[in-house]
């Protein structure tokens, strides 16, 4: 009897695996995902639908178009998951048993934690880069602070990018000069990885970005316009973006099976649940202290996929994740640089330049008929 | 005083992890916290000993110890607000 491998969540670490799985296994497993929309995102567009330098329509594609034939596809929210029966409780009532069980779950946003959020703008998810970018459009010169309301999050450069880019926006529309752009940093410097800081600081310089450091949002006063750090800060603003707390999938805190904040405890090398061997996570939905990001994911599905044909063959694993990521940084004007690294291995970022910014612009043009399928590795 | 003479609310192996980092797992650990929590990051993060220590004092928090290793280094910190 083939093994019943059941994936939740079209993502892009669930679409990968899955396909990777129906491709190594065949008939020796049923390989399904379950959805909860069936409509795969492609987030990093998110940045530019927001400052206008996109449409939206292609951040978006029916997941059944990116699975492989033989992989089922179930267009339902999993409600429950039970690791003792070994089932998923589905929306509508029905079960799936599982011999093995992927959580690529991502994460979800969590913006009523902040008090006052309500009056701030975001660009991390379809609706909220919408509304930013009508909210830019109508925008003609004032304070605009870039935040960050909570950690983890997704893809810890783009408030960098973002701010970055939105100053090029700015001065392409002429209003630069009655504007100011702050990014308010958790932390002492621009950006986490402090050799891709040396590198963006002086650009924030050169073009007039202010950066303040140690400023982790606390709370939003969307009357007075004013924003307050836990560090116990505060800053005065006429339009705030925030990135949003974010919480591992609903699933996971109604099934115990995450920590505090719904993420899933991993095994930083088999991509194991620590107190479950058949279920595996990958992606956001993870507890690994490494960044949330597509790329972590589609690094991560392959090793996923290849231990859980192991165990379905009785054969011994062949890899293990080293905490390989890939991301490109832009830093506006047409130039990116890029970050590569693992566990072992710090990145080393070349110079900004505009071969990194058109491998990115390629590497988002390709991504549908690339990544999910396995075509890049 | 050792990590292991402390009852540690959490520990956060960090060792390796360039992105997002040490201090922002530790930033996101004590904003999930409770006040009295005590958390542990390990780092093998040069960065880690001068940024660390300057986040801890300027938001307020305590930091307990600091532990060298063979590379690395434990950061123990307790949130007292």
């Amino acid at each position: 009897m083939p093994a019943r491998v059941v994936v939740l969540g079209g993502g892009v670490g669930g679409t990968l695996v899955a396909n990777l799985l129906e491709k190594h296994l065949k008939q020796d497993a049923t390989v399904t995902v379950v959805d909860g929309t069936g409509m795969h995102l492609y987030q990093p567009g998110f940045l530019y639908v927001a400052l206008d330098q996109a449409n939206a329509l292609w951040l978006t594609r029916d997941e059944r178009t990116l699975l492989r034939r033989h992989v089922e596809l179930v267009v339902e929210q999993a409600t429950k998951i039970d690791p003792a029966a070994q089932t998923v409780t589905l929306s509508r009532g029905g079960s799936l048993p599982y011999d093995y069980l992927v959580l690529a779950t991502g994460s979800r946003l969590d913006r009523e934690a902040v008090p006052g959020y309500d009056g701030t703008h975001d660009f991390y998810s379809l609706d909220g880069a919408l509304r930013l970018r009508e909210e830019l459009r109508r925008f003609r010169g004032g304070k605009i602070l870039v935040g960050v309301a909570g950690i983890p999050y997704k893809c810890p450069p783009a408030p960098v990018e973002f701010v970055l880019m939105l100053e090029e926006h700015l001065r392409r529309r002429g209003i630069r000069d009655r504007s100011g752009v702050t990014l308010l940093s958790p932390l002492n410097r621009a950006f986490t990885i402090e050799s891709a800081s040396k590198l963006v600081q002086p650009i924030f310089e050169k073009r007039g970005v202010e950066l303040r450091t140690f400023f982790n949002v606390d709370s939003v006063d969307p009357v007075r316009r004013n924003v307050t750090s836990i560090e116990g800060e505060s800053a005065d603003y006429d339009l705030l973006v925030l990135v949003p707390p974010h919480r591992g999938s609903a699933v996971i805190e109604a099934s115990g099976l995450g920590d505090a904040g719904g993420w899933v405890p991993t095994d930083r090398n088999t991509l194991q649940h620590t107190a479950h061997e058949r279920i595996f996570a990958l992606g956001d939905a993870t507890d690994l202290p490494i960044s949330k990001s597509g790329s972590t994911a589609h690094f991560e599905a392959p090793v996923v996929a290849s231990r859980i044909a192991s165990l379905v063959r009785g054969t011994a694993p062949k890899t293990a994740y080293a905490g390989r990521v890939m991301c490109f940084l832009e830093t506006g004007g047409g130039r990116a640089t890029s970050l590569r690294f693992d566990y072992a291995h710090p990145p080393i970022p070349p110079r900004p330049s505009r071969l990194w910014h058109w491998a990115k612009w390629a590497f988002n043009r390709a991504y549908w008929i690339t990544v999910p399928q396995g075509r890049v590795g | 005083m050792t990590p292991t003479d402390l009852t540690l609310t959490r520990s956060i192996d960090a060792r390796g992890m360039a992105c997002p980092g040490p201090l922002l797992n530790l930033i996101g650990a004590i904003r999930a916290g409770q006040v009295g929590d005590v958390i542990e990051v390990v780092s093998s993060d040069a960065g880690s000993r001068t940024d660390i220590p300057a986040w801890v004092a300027k938001a307020k928090h305590e930091l307990v110890a600091v532990v060298e290793d063979d590379g690395f280094a434990h950061f123990v910190v307790r949130k007292t607000h």
